[in-house]
Formats: structure tokens, sequence, C-alpha cells
């Protein structure tokens, strides 16, 4: 009998923390299949942030730091200065990515670090206990909004299409990880942005739409419709920097 | 380059100092009166085939260390007061993560944005914790520039010996300061951690983290971490006595501070009184053994100078433990004191008012 799926080498087999119906565990095979399948995974070090993914150092088979608050990219710098010779990836959440840390986030885009940044957005700190995060909707009820997000809090804004214009970015997109096909479309881009560091074309980003029933209040099912609805309506998917072609074409030096 | 002897800034001599030790990754950010050691660095980094690297702010050169220290190489970052409250959050998880890196403090008037002039303010921030949980860090004070050299080296090696960073403080007229210097041959960069983040070629996966979120794990790592502190405090204290022999009273003071009290010092033996100066290296560990044992010969009094409003002499009272008077002499807001008047302190003090 053939063997058609099984647990890939770069991931742990440990039953994880998170949440019934949560993508995390989704979006974690992904990138453990594709440092499989790009045979990284002897040469890997991830950089955990903080938020429901602090953890991840216990699920990959990978080398693992974990960073403060928002320091990801930082401490991800501070790795691929000291040893260009390793991949070098941070996994970090929206409330991480685009609050706490974007400083350190834009710099690194900025600086062209030759490092991938994957952030699952789900539109809240899930850790915490369901705050709003910068890329809240409108609207939207959570503990720190119990009336919904409104105009004083701010609006949600697109973490993706920011990084995108950053020059010393290689490879930008957003996916969504709430059905099949998107699945599929979100393994392809994280490839593209993995691809773009190893080739030493500069910083790359994939910005994954995930859910969060738990912090919701809603079933998985119907997470992922808000994911495929509201979600996808105010961010955009595609990809929204691709140098990869150009580069490799030698359009660029 | 071979050993030399040539004048030299303090800012930029430390600089030269951790090439020097090995250090080849350097993390900084702008702010006065360091500015000359992360100058240095751009220049010479490269010439050394290391890497100096300008962050958008305190919080990302502290975490870029972080970084290169997991992955096993030595580095430093650098900074001034406002700048180093900022560096607190990163120095807590490194203690937490057990990574080594040094850090430099060239202190500033404060608090707030203070000016930048040369202070001793950020002392207990320093030496007695400054960011968040429980930790020690060995915490060094040079008073010269050929010291601020020897220290740097020094720094390096404690800094790997007990996975922990290791503090710098200096101030702002000690990082400005020229004076003739010599420098120990260059040392390679070792590359043997067992513990770094390499890629888990043909071993194990490594995980570094400060995380530990069951509390009794959380306590056997603090415990863990204590007893490498009481390993610190055993083996690593370090102080210089001078003219101490048959002093009555004796000036205790550290860095610049106590640079000048020294002259005071001998001012003060020009005219027949008895006074000696107890200057701690580390100002972390503290040397409590010394002062104690000069408070147990029979000196009398002791007379704490600092540029700040008194920090460290609460630590020579702990020291002294009530067997001698203690007394207190300091400048504030970037004030340096002058041996006159220091020397007036000691008269004053010698002059029968006890």
């Amino acid at each position: 009998m053939k063997l058609l799926a099984g647990m890939p080498q770069a991931m742990s087999p440990v039953v994880t923390h998170y949440c019934p119906g949560c993508s995390h565990g989704v979006l974690h095979r992904i990138v453990a299949e594709l440092i499989d399948e790009l045979n990284l995974r002897e040469r890997t070090v991830g950089v955990a942030s903080v938020g429901c993914s602090v953890l991840a150092y216990n699920y990959f088979e990978t080398d693992f730091v974990q960073a403060p608050h928002g320091r990801a990219p930082a401490v991800a710098t501070g790795i691929k200065r000291a040893r260009p010779e390793l991949f070098v990836f941070t996994y970090q959440g929206d409330g991480d990515m685009a609050a706490i840390g974007t400083s350190e986030i834009i710099h690194a885009a900025a600086r062209g670090e030759k490092i991938t940044a994957i952030m699952y957005n789900n539109t809240i700190y899930g850790m915490t206990g369901g705050q709003m995060s910068p890329t809240t909707l409108m609207g939207a009820v959570t503990a720190t909004t119990p009336y919904g997000r409104r105009e004083e809090n701010g609006q949600p804004y697109r973490m993706a299409e920011l990084l995108a214009q950053m020059p010393g970015s290689a490879y930008v997109a957003r996916t969504h990880v709430a059905d099949v096909a998107n699945i599929v479309k979100t393994k392809r881009a994280i490839k593209k942005a993995f691809e773009a560091q190893l080739n030493g074309l500069g910083f790359s980003m994939v910005e994954v739409l995930g859910n969060c029933p738990t912090n919701w209040g809603v079933t998985p099912a119907e997470a992922n419709r808000y994911v495929l609805g509201d979600m996808v309506a105010y961010f955009p998917l595609g990809e929204f920097k691709d140098v990869t072609k150009e580069v490799l074409a030698g359009v660029r030096p | 380059m071979e050993p030399m002897m040539t004048m030299m800034k303090g800012n930029e001599a430390l600089g030269e100092a951790a090439i020097r030790a090995g250090c080849r990754f350097f993390f900084g950010y702008p702010i006065t009166p360091q500015s000359e050691l992360p100058a240095y660095m751009a220049r010479r980094m490269p010439e050394v085939g290391g890497t100096f690297l300008q962050a958008e702010s305190e919080l990302a050169a502290v975490n870029m260390l972080l970084g290169a220290s997991a992955a096993g190489v030595r580095a430093m970052t650098s900074s001034s007061s406002p700048g180093f409250s900022l560096k607190q959050e990163g120095i807590s998880y490194m203690i937490g993560s057990q990574l080594p890196c040094v850090v430099v403090n060239i202190m500033r008037g404060g608090p707030g944005l203070g000016n930048i002039q040369p202070s001793q303010a950020d002392y207990f921030q320093v030496v007695k914790g400054g960011g968040h949980g429980d930790y020690r860090m060995i915490t060094l004070a040079p008073s010269t520039v050929q010291e601020l050299v020897d220290l740097t080296m020094l720094a390096f090696d404690l800094a790997d010996a007990y996975r922990n960073p290791v503090a710098l403080l200096g101030d702002g007229l000690l990082g400005q300061t020229m004076e003739p210097v010599s420098f120990p041959p260059m040392r390679e960069p070792a590359d043997d951690k067992d513990w770094a983040l390499t890629g888990a070629r043909g071993r194990a996966k490594r995980v570094i983290t400060s995380l530990e979120l069951n509390p009794e794990g959380l306590e056997a790592l603090n415990l863990k971490l204590q007893a490498k502190f009481a390993a610190m405090e055993a083996k690593e204290t370090r102080w210089e006595e001078y003219r101490c022999d048959d002093a009555e009273l004796v000036v205790v003071a550290y860095g610049t501070s106590a640079r000048i009290a020294r002259a005071a010092v001998d001012a003060a033996r020009s005219t027949g009184l008895k006074v000696g100066l107890y200057r701690p290296i580390t100002v972390w560990p503290f040397p409590h053994e010394g002062l104690a044992r000069l408070a147990d010969r029979g000196v009398r009094q002791f007379l704490d100078v600092e540029m700040s409003s008194g920090q460290m002499v609460e630590d020579v009272k702990l020291a002294v433990l009530g067997r001698a008077r203690v007394d207190f002499y300091g400048r504030l807001g970037g004030m340096v004191p002058t041996p006159r008047e220091i020397l007036s302190e000691i008269q004053k003090l010698m002059g029968g008012e006890a």
C-alpha cells in the first residue's frame, strides 16, 4: 500500500495547543512541507513571536528561537547577518506584526533583509483573550471593542500592501487557508517567498488570512465563512510584489 | 594589527577592544555621548570581515543582538541612558534565554531626555535589574581608557563563560576622554558554542526561549539562573584599594567619580590626612567583602562619591552594616564633582563633626 500523506519530517510528532478549528495547524503544515520539499530542515532557524504561535518551536523539527513581542524581524535579522547560509523565517500574528512590531517589520523589509515573514492574520489577539488588533474589521466586537470597532479605534490597514511598497521587498502576497483551493495557493505563495530568500533577492512576506473560532465566538465553519466573506472583501488576495521573474531574467542586477 | 600604544578616545578604544576580543557583529543606534562607538564600528567592522548594522531603534538593535547571539557569534550593542532604557526588554529576554552578549551604557544626565553630560544616574537601572523579572548581570565599571579596553576584553569572556549578558558601565566623560592606550593582540572569533542555532544538521533541533508556562519549570529555571549569579558573586567580584592601609576615612567611588576622588585622596594625604580610596570595578557583583574588611580593621568613616543622588551608597551601607559611619557626596544632572569639592567634604568629615 502506498502512503499518500504522512507527517512532514520538519514537523514534530506532537499534539498542538491550538483550539479546535484554528487554521494555525494548516499553516504550520504548509511551512513544514515546504521545508522538506526544499530540503531546508538542516539549515533552518525559525523565529517564534509572542501570541498563539509562541509555541511554534514545539511543532517544527528545526532550530528555533523565541523573540519578544513584535521583535521577530529584528531577531531574524541578527541571525541571518550572523549566519547568511541559514534559512530564516519569522512566524507572526497580526497583533505581533501590525501593532507592536510595525517598526521592526517595515525596516527589515526596507533593508531588504533576506528573511521570510509569515503573518497569520485573524484580526484579533488570540492568546490574550480576543482583543482588537490593527486588522480588526470595522464594527467587529472584541474584548476591547465591546460596542464594535468604531472610527475612534482607527481603521484596519493592509500589511501586505504596505510592505510591498518597501524598496527591499522581493515578494509579498496575501492568501487565505479557509478552503482547499486556497490552501494550495497559499503553499504556492509561501514557496515563492522561500525561494526569494534562497535566491538572495531580498525580503519576502506572505500574509495569510486565518480564523479564530474561539475568540470570534463562532463555529469553525462559520469562522471560515467570515474569512471568505468579510475578510477577503477588505483584504484582497494576490501578489503585491514579485521581483522574482525580473531578477531571474536578469532585468534587475 | 600588532599590539600598539596609541592616543584614543574612550568610545573608540572600546570598539577596538571589542573587535580584538573577537566581536564581529555590532548593532547600534545613535545617541550622545556614545556615538563615536557605532561610528568607529561602521568604519572598522568591514576591515575585519565583520558586520555593523545601524538599527531603526534601540529595541531593534538589542533584538538583532539577541538573534546574532542565538546564532552563536560574539556580538555587542551600545547606548546611552534613554536608549539603554529601551534595551532593557531585550536584556531580560537574553538573560531568560541564557544568551551571552556585551551591552554598553555610556551614561548621561537624566531623568527623561535629561542632557548629554556625564552622569552615573543609571546605577540602579543597570546594576539592580532594570528589565523585568529576577535577574543579574555582571557590570564592569572602568575608570580609565586603558581599563575600558581591558574590561571590554574581559566582558566578552565572562559573557560566554556564564551565557549571560555582561554590561560595561561608563559615562560621557570616560567615553570622550582621549588617553594613551595599548591593545592586546587580535583574537579570532570562536565558533564552538554547543547550544547555538546553526541549523539542525545531523543533530536534534535546538530551541532557545525564555518562555516556560509551567510555574514549576520556570522556578527551576530561575533557581538555575540564581545559582549562576551566585557563582558570579563568588568568582567575579573585583575592586581596587588605593592608599587604604592606614586610612581612617575611605572614599568609595567607581568609574569617573573614582578617578576624580583619587586626586582628592592624594591632595588629602599631602595635608597629612589618612585617606584612602575603595573603587568597585564590578558594581555587580558589588565588592562587599573588601569594604567589610576595611570596616572591621577600624576605618571609622566612609564617603561615597557619585555623579547621582546616591544610588551605590545603599550597597556601601549594606557592606559596612553599621560598623562605621557612611556619608555621601554627589553632583546631579550631568555636573562633575571636582577634586577640590571632594577634598572639602573629606576635610569637613575629618574635622571632628562625627
